[in-house]
């Protein structure tokens, strides 16, 4: 592995990535660009939504109950530690064995875990700072647990479940480019294709692209936090979720 | 990617470890150097850029941006994009990696420092401390637990990234999942995984001790919350 073969440093590569974005064959066809970028967004949208519909719910209970902040530190931390890219080769022989096959799925479960738990500690930490006399005046105006849940603390909480799905979102765009490696055919495939060839135009090509999508992705989830929430600036929201203390911080990790 | 994984394979061969015990050894220096010295490297330059952002209000929000948007592009794509220029190996990971620290640092360097007592600092300035001199003896020492909460988050980030940073051939623990991976071959995979986990965990337990050491203050006051 010599550090200085194929290192050109000038802007011939920046030339080659220019002239592989603007061929029509780069983006059509089985391989194209369309393609790949299809399957990249397709994969990424179903592992999210699948992460809400598993990690809202519950943690809508227990934030309600007011328990289980240990489980939600615990989480993190735990999530925090163990790599993706880990996960995905492990999941790989099984999904092989049990015939799930390569790309698709081995890729989702790995996804999967990581996108829960930005979502599962966000939306639980949202519903437990809710303003206690808030809910109480709620249940005062004779409000039932689930209309205190579902209308008063769910609402409150929306800018923070939000932050959630976006953190979690970014993240899955950002890593689903892993899923080339057990044969899944997304954005990262022309990244690997071109490493084992050393076609580095294709190679930076691709990852711009990647990080356009991941830049993209933070964007649309930030218009829409303020869409949702129009009443509480999301970033103000978030910095109470970052206090060390509570080592609760769910929006930094990759 | 050929033949499929045999249906006797074990999900480790234990036999594998003694065997490789010398590239384990090797691997793990190789991650602890990369994380460490990333996280160094970071660290300046993040205190560097909060220093700036203190001094300078309105300098936050631009370099928050940038730091954010490094943060926000994939790890194998960043690794990629820096390899025509910096080659494979340890300088294109180093680059990727130090950029990856400098969100969650910053963030946390002026956190820290924004949550020192505006009467704690008028008390220090009254008993005739200088500027630099309150800074480095009163906010950053009052803002001790949450840079060393910012290091930990970024030191266990890190060291999962290291795994995938192997992919573009800077060694590390992440050699030996890709390995197992090309061949599908469990044990080094499990191997790899594990011992990047339990890097990780120890490097949580460590800076929580640390921290601990550091902020005796804390402890008194630490309990209510959990």
């Amino acid at each position: 592995m010599d550090a200085h073969h194929g290192v050109t440093g000038d802007l011939t590569v920046l030339q080659e990535a220019l002239d592989y974005l603007t061929a029509s064959d780069s983006w059509w066809g089985r391989n194209g660009l369309v393609t790949l970028l299809w399957n990249h967004v397709r994969l990424s949208v179903f592992t999210v939504v699948a992460a809400m519909l598993v990690s809202i719910p519950p943690a809508l209970w227990f934030g309600h109950r007011r328990r289980g902040g240990a489980i939600a530190v615990t989480v993190v931390n735990i999530s925090r530690a163990v790599p993706t890219f880990a996960i995905i080769a492990l999941v790989f022989p099984f999904s092989l064995r049990y015939g799930f096959g390569l790309g698709f799925w081995p890729t989702f479960v790995a996804l999967f875990f990581l996108a829960l738990p930005p979502i599962f500690v966000n939306t639980f930490t949202g519903v437990t700072e809710v303003d206690r006399d808030v809910v109480e005046a709620a249940r005062a105006m004779g409000m039932r647990e689930r209309e205190v849940l579902l209308d008063v603390e769910l609402p409150a909480a929306m800018p923070l479940l939000a932050t959630g799905v976006r953190i979690s979102a970014v993240q899955v765009v950002a890593t689903t480019t892993l899923g080339a490696l057990v044969g899944f055919r997304c954005l990262g495939s022309p990244i690997l294709q071109g490493l084992a060839t050393r076609d580095y135009g294709r190679v930076i090509a691709a990852a711009t692209l990647v990080a356009l999508l991941s830049l993209a992705t933070e964007f649309a989830f930030a218009l829409l936090a303020r869409r949702l929430s129009p009443w509480a600036r999301p970033d103000v929201a978030t910095a109470r979720v970052r206090t060390p203390r509570t080592g609760a911080a769910a929006d930094l990790a990759i | 990617m050929t033949g499929l994984l045999a249906a006797d394979e074990p999900l480790v061969r234990w036999q594998w470890i003694p065997d490789h015990a010398e590239e384990i050894r090797a691997a793990t220096v190789e991650h602890l150097q990369l994380t460490g010295s990333s996280v160094a490297i970071g660290f300046v330059i993040a205190m560097a850029m909060a220093m700036v952002s203190i001094r300078w209000r309105f300098l936050y929000g631009p370099l928050a941006a940038v730091a954010g948007a490094l943060y926000a592009i994939p790890s194998l794509a960043l690794f990629a994009l820096l390899v025509p220029f910096t080659g494979l190996g340890y300088r294109s990971a180093q680059i990727a990696l130090v950029s990856y620290t400098l969100l969650i640092l910053l963030r946390n360097i002026v956190a820290g420092i924004d949550g020192v007592p505006q009467a704690v600092k008028d008390a220090a300035d009254g008993m005739g401390y200088e500027p630099w001199r309150r800074f480095l003896a009163v906010d950053l020492r009052l803002a001790t637990p949450t840079i060393v909460s910012g290091l930990r988050i970024a030191t266990v980030t890190i060291i999962g990234l290291v795994t995938v940073a192997a992919l573009v051939g800077s060694g590390g623990y992440g050699t030996f999942i890709d390995d197992g991976l090309s061949r599908q071959f469990p044990t080094p995979i499990v191997v790899g995984a594990g011992l990047s986990i339990a890097m990780a965990v120890a490097f949580d337990v460590l800076f929580v001790l640390v921290q601990r050491v550091l902020t005796p203050w804390t402890r008194i006051t630490a309990s209510p919350e959990t």
